[in-house]
């Protein structure tokens, strides 16, 4: 154990806290689930490109700028601390690419990475159907072989912010006689091919924040293909694994978090602590948050030492969820009758960023795999329960 | 940056987890409970045997000088055993007291020696705890008279026993008088020599209840996956399984929280209060959690003597407000965090 960050980590993090000091505009972009917003988060990615801070773990010659897991908990820390605007292509950057690095040919590592870090490419999800949600293995939307394409029917749903991406990578059922987790294929579809529509759906937050996606006939190259035939839902797990665990959600996220709820109890001291649990709660989340960061520097110290991530990326999403609403719900306590308001009303102040995070977090413990979904991998993966 | 533990240090925790296993099996602790010593002389021979008396004590004083980072995995160990010894607070809670004291106290070398021989026991009664843990059975007893530490044998001390929910625990009411021939430090170095007591204090029994929740979340797991109702196991039921991956979860995530803070005591680091308050509560919550969802569990039988999670459940009951409730450990973490000199925010989990 030694807790001492090296002399090039520190200049890593000097190097990085500077940078987004000179660049993280002090006026914050549009929503991201709006069309305006998208491009100017869009915008916001080159520019982190073009200093090689978009993906800084991926290798250089993809894009990144060959970062350790520690330096990248560093960068991450920095990103959140900075108050810089959320990553709009963490579909693909953070879901997709890690994916590729571990089952793409070199051909489409070469293909998608480099565009990908610098969101020339935007990415979709599309694993959930209308009646494949907890259940991803109902999966019915099909992917037949035909010469050296596939042919792609079915419907896709919960795809974010898909209205304004450019790519979809998605699970297909590529042998029509299977069932289950056999037979599907992992596929990436250009969303301008003929046959694809998408019909956006509005999120409760009232903005088009996510979609459905129908495909009628939409033909693809077969090598659009990721790992092999019939072998996507091993490839999708293998991503779910990443998104479950620390890559989509970095502590840095929420140590930020923390100390803004801090500051607003500090600012709303006197009506706030009319409820007697709101200072307990508010010290709880700082404890929440930082557990959540030193889980992190333990893992990704066994990481470096050989050790996969495992089953406990599961206990990680409940985590993070989990104190994210947390957090957001002592936060609306504390603004009481201005919790309501949105950002257009006049007396909404700092009360309006509140809301609109403490409407996404009511999504944190359903998307990425709902909670339920999360225990029950706890309790048959990591402690040997039988299956149900 | 390297926040893991080395080769050596987890070989060191198995090793005592298996000579543990072997001697302090649940039936060995059924019959100390039933004792009126409430200890084992057996036990406490075959530890010191295996060394584990001698783990703090610096190796200039025939000990292997082990810290506290070390002994956060080797209290977990002592805690999932409940090992009804409080060898913790000898060898290592006192071992750190008196290893601190100045070389002018003539018999700090004896006293070192004796504790990695494991031929003395010594109490520690810090002035956050009301009662002295193992008074009783003690040969030696540090003990505060204001700032001051005096050493006191036990012939010049009463003890009235205060039994507790936990019978492996042995309560004493302490009735003393100082003296100058046991006091053994005053003024500013006693202050700091209480301080680092109650700092080591608490993270002993917090590694000792995380050991506890784990003990409790196995004991769990196994009777859920053998009991069968509804013609199938009770653990493949998802109201079961997510009270266990409950438990498992808060486990996970108070490890991390309990190894920042033996390191910031055994660096001296300026926040370690604060982290090691924070190790206590996350412990003991999730021993309390695993007490709660452990014996819902069990149904009946949880409720049952006869069966073993009830001897795990009353050590978590008990420690969690040893050296320090939660009121205590939470008004230490809001004193910093809504402190107007809290570094809060990312980037703050290991530098100031």
């Amino acid at each position: 154990m030694d807790l001492a960050y090296t002399p090039k980590q520190r200049v890593f993090r000097e190097e990085v806290r500077a940078w987004l000091a000179d660049n993280v505009s002090r006026q914050p972009l549009a929503s991201y689930d709006t069309k305006e917003g998208f491009e100017q988060h869009r915008e916001w990615e080159r520019r982190l490109f073009d200093h090689r801070l978009s993906m800084v773990m991926w290798p250089e010659a993809l894009g990144g700028r060959g970062c350790d897991l520690i330096e990248w908990l560093i960068f991450e820390e920095e990103y959140y601390a900075s108050g810089a605007p959320l990553r709009v292509n963490q579909n693909g950057q953070l879901l997709l690419g890690p994916t590729l690095m571990e089952f793409g040919t070199e051909a489409q590592k070469q293909r998608f990475l480099p565009r990908m870090a610098a969101s020339e490419d935007m990415w979709a999800q599309g694993w959930s159907e209308p009646n494949a949600g907890s259940d991803m293995a109902a999966i019915t939307s099909k992917a037949i072989r035909d010469g050296d394409h596939y042919v792609l029917n079915g419907q896709k749903t919960w795809s974010t912010r898909a209205i304004y991406a450019d790519w979809l990578f998605g699970l297909f059922r590529s042998d029509p006689a299977s069932s289950r987790h056999h037979g599907l294929s992992f596929v990436l579809v250009p969303l301008d091919t003929p046959g694809v529509t998408i019909r956006p759906i509005r999120a409760l937050n009232g903005k088009e924040a996510f979609a459905e996606i129908f495909f009628d006939d939409v033909r693809v190259p077969v090598d659009n293909r990721i790992g092999d035939e019939g072998q996507g839902w091993h490839v999708a797990m293998a991503t779910a694994g990443f998104e479950r665990g620390l890559l989509l959600r970095s502590p840095g996220r929420f140590q930020h978090t923390a100390r803004r709820l801090v500051a607003l109890y500090q600012a709303h001291r006197e009506t706030a602590d009319r409820d007697p649990t709101i200072r307990d709660t508010v010290c709880e989340s700082w404890m929440g948050a930082e557990a959540y960061a030193l889980a992190a520097y333990h893992t990704v110290g066994r990481l470096a030492k050989g050790a996969r991530i495992g089953d406990e990326a599961s206990t990680n999403k409940i985590v993070w969820s989990e104190l994210d609403l947390k957090m957001h719900e002592t936060a609306m306590r504390i603004l009481g009758a201005r919790g309501e308001l949105l950002a257009e009303a006049p007396d909404a102040g700092d009360a309006a960023s509140w809301l609109e995070g403490f409407l996404f977090a009511q999504a944190g413990p359903i998307y990425a795999g709902t909670n339920e979904i999360q225990r029950n991998i706890i309790a048959e993966r990591m402690l040997g329960l039988p299956k149900s | 940056m390297d926040f893991t533990f080395n080769d050596d240090q987890l070989a060191f925790r198995e090793a005592v987890s298996r000579f543990l296993m072997t001697e302090a099996a649940p039936e060995m602790l059924r019959e100390v409970w039933e004792t009126d010593i409430g200890r084992s002389p057996d036990l406490r021979h075959k530890i010191a045997e295996q060394g584990l008396t001698a783990l703090s004590v610096p190796e200039d004083c025939g000990g292997l000088g082990m810290d506290d980072v070390a002994w956060s995995l080797m209290t977990q160990e002592l805690g999932y055993y409940a090992i009804p010894d409080s060898l913790a607070d000898t060898a290592y809670v006192a071992a750190g007291l008196i290893t601190a004291l100045p070389d002018s106290i003539a018999t700090r070398s004896e006293w070192l020696g004796r504790i990695a021989d494991g031929s003395i026991r010594i109490a520690v009664g810090h002035p956050v705890n009301p009662l002295v843990a193992d008074a009783q059975p003690s040969d030696l007893l540090l003990l505060s008279h204001d700032d001051e530490v005096h050493a006191v044998p036990r012939s010049l001390v009463d003890v009235i026993a205060n039994p507790s929910i936990d019978l492996s625990r042995r309560l004493g009411h302490v009735v003393w008088e100082p003296s100058s021939a046991t006091r053994v430090a005053t003024g500013d170095t006693g202050r700091a020599l209480w301080a680092a007591v109650l700092e080591r204090g608490v993270l002993s029994v917090a590694g000792q209840l995380l050991g506890l929740a784990q003990r409790m979340l196995d004991l769990s797991v196994d009777y859920a996956a053998q009991r069968k109702q509804f013609g199938k196991a009770i653990g493949s039921f998802q109201a079961v399984k997510h009270h266990l991956a409950d438990v498992a979860t808060r486990i996970e995530f108070a490890k991390p929280v309990l190894y920042r803070a033996a390191h910031a005591v055994a660096h001296g680091e300026d926040d370690a209060p604060v982290r090691v308050s924070h190790a206590k509560l996350a412990c003991g919550e999730a021993a309390w959690l695993a007490a709660r969802h452990g014996i819902q569990v069990h149904g009946a039988m949880g409720y049952t003597w006869e069966v073993d999670l009830q001897m795990f459940m009353k050590r978590a009951w008990a420690l969690d407000a040893s050296w320090g409730d939660r009121g205590f450990h939470k008004s230490r973490v809001a004193g910093f965090v809504l402190g107007d000199a809290a570094a809060l925010g990312p980037g703050r989990t290991f530098e100031e």
